[in-house]
């Protein structure tokens, strides 16, 4: 139990010594005011917005397709 | 796949935009800030509404040189996306109005309400809205066609002044009015920095050909949907 909790308190000051430290590793997504994140967020809606429309543009096309055999 | 390449030029014009838009530097202006950004944004939905208002424009002239039901078609849904990128225009600026004239510019709301292209984009859209009203009302096909390409030629005559001409001549708060130092904002040479030019046209051109595209396919269902009635 007691050395169960040193561990678990070990493991808890290393943490937070890792935050005062401010370590950062290679982290895109919080630099510059985390402005990159706001870029990924824009451009997954842009993606999914295309990717929607393109679906419709399939169906579509599979609807004309349909309509011109008939 | 060949034809569709434009659509494939949309996307990455527009991925540009946000990447670009976001991250590379911008003029740094008092009260504006960071949201000369929403250049790339909502300015981009105007232009792209009213390049759309002139494709309409242009079916609805076609339609009556030879009546043919297709360029209804056209007319009509270049029309309704336009609308759409005019609402989403309105609904941006906004947002914009009230982190900088009202809050930073200390405008009061009554002369921010007063702003006269606010008041003639209101104009154009209510006319654009009118088109649509018009349109239903009609249970002949012909004469919906015919009256509302008629109509729609008026209200793109209408659509320029209102939005562009009257705010200039009145004055007004957004940019290019007398009074303030700007001449013509978007395409004069010294209004807008460069670094932002190299953005915002690309910009205008991807938001465009995505309207557009939503065009092409509402145009291709409602071919389809009457089918029976336009003679190829």
């Amino acid at each position: 139990m007691n050395k169960l909790f040193i561990l678990f308190s070990g493991l808890f000051f290393s943490m937070r010594v890792n935050a005062q430290n401010n370590v950062e590793m290679a982290d895109v997504m919080r630099s510059n005011g985390k402005i990159y994140t706001v870029v990924a967020v824009c451009l997954t809606i842009l993606i999914g917005l295309f990717i929607y429309v393109f679906t419709i543009d399939r169906k579509v096309s599979r609807l004309e397709k349909e309509n011109s055999t008939k | 796949m060949k034809k569709n390449w434009w659509k494939i030029l949309s996307f990455l014009l527009l991925a540009y935009t946000i990447i670009a838009g976001f991250l590379l530097d911008v003029p740094h202006l008092p009260i504006l800030n960071e949201t000369i950004r929403n250049l790339y944004f909502h300015v981009c939905m105007w232009f792209g509404m009213m390049i759309l208002f002139s494709i309409s424009f242009v079916y609805s002239i076609n339609y009556l040189r030879g009546f043919n039901y297709r360029n209804d078609i056209f007319a009509t849904n270049f029309a309704a996306v336009g609308s759409l990128f005019g609402i989403l225009g309105y609904l941006t600026g906004v947002l914009w109005v009230n982190v900088t004239w009202i809050t930073d510019q200390n405008q009061s709301l009554g002369s921010v309400l007063k702003e006269p292209k606010l008041i003639g984009a209101a104009i154009a859209l209510l006319i654009y809205g009118a088109y649509f009203v018009l349109r239903g009302s009609f249970n002949d096909i012909d004469k919906r066609a015919r009256i509302s390409a008629v109509y729609n030629i008026f209200a793109f005559a209408m659509l320029f002044p209102s939005i562009w001409i009257i705010p200039r001549i009145v004055g007004s708060l957004h940019p290019g009015s007398p009074g303030s130092d700007s001449g013509n904002p978007a395409l004069d040479k010294k209004d807008l920095d460069d670094a932002m030019r190299i953005v915002f046209y690309p910009a205008v051109i991807g938001w465009t050909l995505l309207g557009v595209w939503i065009a092409t396919i509402k145009i291709r269902i409602d071919i389809i949907k009457n089918k029976n009635i336009i003679n190829e």
